[in-house]
């Protein structure tokens, strides 16, 4: 029989403020184990959270970045459960009034081109983390706990691993061009859950789901996904029923495994959280937040398509990174010229970054040292391929073009005379070339002119000693 | 509105609590007494009220997102009753 995967995704994504979502303790990754707590995030009885403004207009721009409807009137809530990385034995979530609801975000790839409903974006907190490996305990570092979160629910839209996964991307880059998170995913910035069933294709009902947690790659959010429908497929075709049940998924196994056995009732039994007044949010404050949302990725792509003549691979290539994209703008604003500010940017300088495993946030030179390049270029004071040289050491050294080429004497000769002596030496020390040349085969300039470059060390003007060899001969 | 002891069971082992027989049969019958209290409420009629979100008439409490300084680590364990390479000590959880 053919299958049907149906999919929704929860994502959870640490948003960039410096302080925590209720405390003034920092949320700055990989510090010294408990060293950025304080009685509020450690659940200390008789403190008061309050709420950072910066959350709230993070979950704001996210949801308008995802096309939700901003609630007016939002408010939070207590989920109650019991679990050391908590040490309020309750999270700060939203429950029935979240802050951003009824959103979609388009997708596009090989064989769909759809839209992904988000149910709805909510502001939580973070739990701290636990270490598991220690002998016969289990230790809990409360420096995560309190740290801002967005979590977004999607509608079970997605029917296979690849539009998952596209849109997880989508969902990436929307919340770092809106920098509304760093989506650093080997610091756990951002996280899947995936919940999937299966059903005969063709029918309406949905099968029982399970739910797989916290993927924190986009590698083992497809490869979670294949593994578990191949596991439900199969269980179904043995005549057995899909358990409704959370599992995990082991990356290095390549597998998932049921938690159930641990898993008791969940009854997070939520109440309005008591210690925090309701979010009230007016049309002014949402409509400034939304004018403040820069162009997304996919309306630059167009742009760069219809303004600048680019091709779709190399326009998604420099939007790739909202930092990439703004470097290649910069570059462009500073020379005019698009097409050669993406060739370079996507040629030469994306090779320098991976042999050197860096990325452009670690480039040393401005883009305006690039674009200066590519004018030395357009106007003639160096060659293409002198060019590579001087990117190479401006990547090395952060030296400024011009500096470089005066230093390494690259700059192309457009003195006439100097070529002209070069141009008449090689005439006279290869006759035979000359004379084919004036016999008629075309191909002998070719090699004057190579002999000319070589003797110039790459810096005459090839057109010029073109010029100069037929006026002479 | 009547509770059961399986709903009082129930609801203790939520808040990791545990009772014998008689508590129970006491917890019980407050607990219904308690709801039975709260019933008298259904008796208004609600249709025009909003929900209360909060019994205090205020929104938009909100603060700066600037660091302040945090617990220095010894003070955040002091009362830890137990501790291990600077984190808080549980018995095994496996998750």
């Amino acid at each position: 029989m053919e299958y049907e995967i149906v999919i929704g995704l929860e994502i959870h994504c640490e948003l960039d403020t410096k302080s925590k979502i209720f405390c003034g303790c920092s949320t700055k990754f990989g510090s010294a184990v408990n060293t950025q707590t304080c009685p509020v995030c450690l659940g200390l009885p008789g403190v008061l959270p309050v709420l950072n403004k910066k959350v709230v207009q993070y979950a704001t721009i996210a949801g308008l970045a995802m096309n939700c409807e901003i609630a007016e009137f939002s408010k939070m809530d207590r989920k109650n459960y019991f679990y050391p990385d908590s040490p309020k034995a309750y999270q700060v979530s939203q429950f029935d009034l979240p802050i951003c609801k009824e959103g979609k975000v388009s997708i596009q790839g090989e064989g769909f081109n759809k839209d992904i409903g988000i149910t709805r974006i909510h502001i939580e907190e973070d739990a701290g983390k636990l270490i598991h490996d220690a002998g016969h305990g289990t230790l809990a570092d409360n420096n995560r706990c309190g740290v801002p979160l967005i979590e977004i629910v999607t509608e079970p839209d997605m029917r296979s691993a690849e539009e998952a996964r596209v849109f997880a991307e989508k969902v990436k880059t929307t919340l770092e061009y809106t920098q509304v998170s760093d989506c650093k995913m080997q610091e756990g910035s951002l996280r899947f859950d995936v919940n999937l069933s299966i059903r005969p294709k063709g029918s309406s009902e949905y099968g029982t789901r399970t739910e797989m947690k916290n993927l924190n790659s986009f590698r083992s959010l497809e490869r979670s996904i294949h593994s578990e429908t191949k596991r439900q497929i199969k269980e179904i075709e043995k005549g057995n029923r899909i358990i409704q049940e959370t599992r995990k998924w082991d990356d290095d196994k390549g597998i998932s495994f049921s938690l159930r056995s641990k898993e008791e009732a969940h009854d997070y039994r939520y109440f309005p959280e008591p210690d925090l007044v309701p979010i009230v949010l007016e049309d002014k404050y949402i409509q400034q937040l939304k004018d403040s949302i820069p162009e997304l990725p996919w309306v630059r792509v167009q742009r760069y398509m219809e303004q600048w003549n680019l091709t779709q691979t190399d326009a998604q290539t420099l939007t790739a990174t909202k930092q990439m994209s703004d470097f290649f703008e910069k570059t462009v604003e500073y020379c005019d010229d698009p097409k050669t500010s993406s060739n370079w940017i996507i040629g030469e300088l994306s090779a320098l970054l991976n042999e050197s495993d860096a990325d452009i946030n670690d480039v040393k030179f401005s883009p305006q040292d690039l674009g200066k390049m590519i004018k030395l270029i357009n106007e003639k004071t160096i060659s293409g391929s002198v060019g590579k040289t001087v990117i190479k050491a401006m990547f090395e050294t952060g030296d400024k073009p011009d500096q470089i080429i005066k230093e390494k004497g690259l700059s192309q000769m457009n003195d006439e005379g100097a070529i002209k002596d070069i141009v008449l030496k090689v005439m006279a020390d290869n006759p035979q070339s000359v004379e084919d040349l004036k016999n008629g085969k075309e191909k002998a300039i070719g090699f004057l002119v190579g002999q000319v470059m070589k003797a110039s060390k790459g810096k005459a003007n090839p057109q010029s000693v073109n010029q100069i060899i037929k006026e002479n001969l | 509105m009547k509770l059961s002891i399986e709903d009082v069971v129930y609801v203790a082992d939520l808040a990791r609590l545990e009772f014998n027989d008689d508590e129970l049969k006491i917890y019980c019958e407050q607990l219904t007494n308690i709801l039975d209290y709260a019933e008298k409420l259904n008796e208004l009629d609600t249709t025009n009220t909003q929900p209360t979100a909060h019994v205090l008439p205020i929104n938009n409490v909100l603060r700066e997102d600037i660091v302040l300084p945090s617990l220095d680590r010894e003070k955040a364990l002091q009362n830890a009753p137990s501790q291990e390479n600077g984190c808080f000590k549980v018995p095994k959880v496996i998750d």
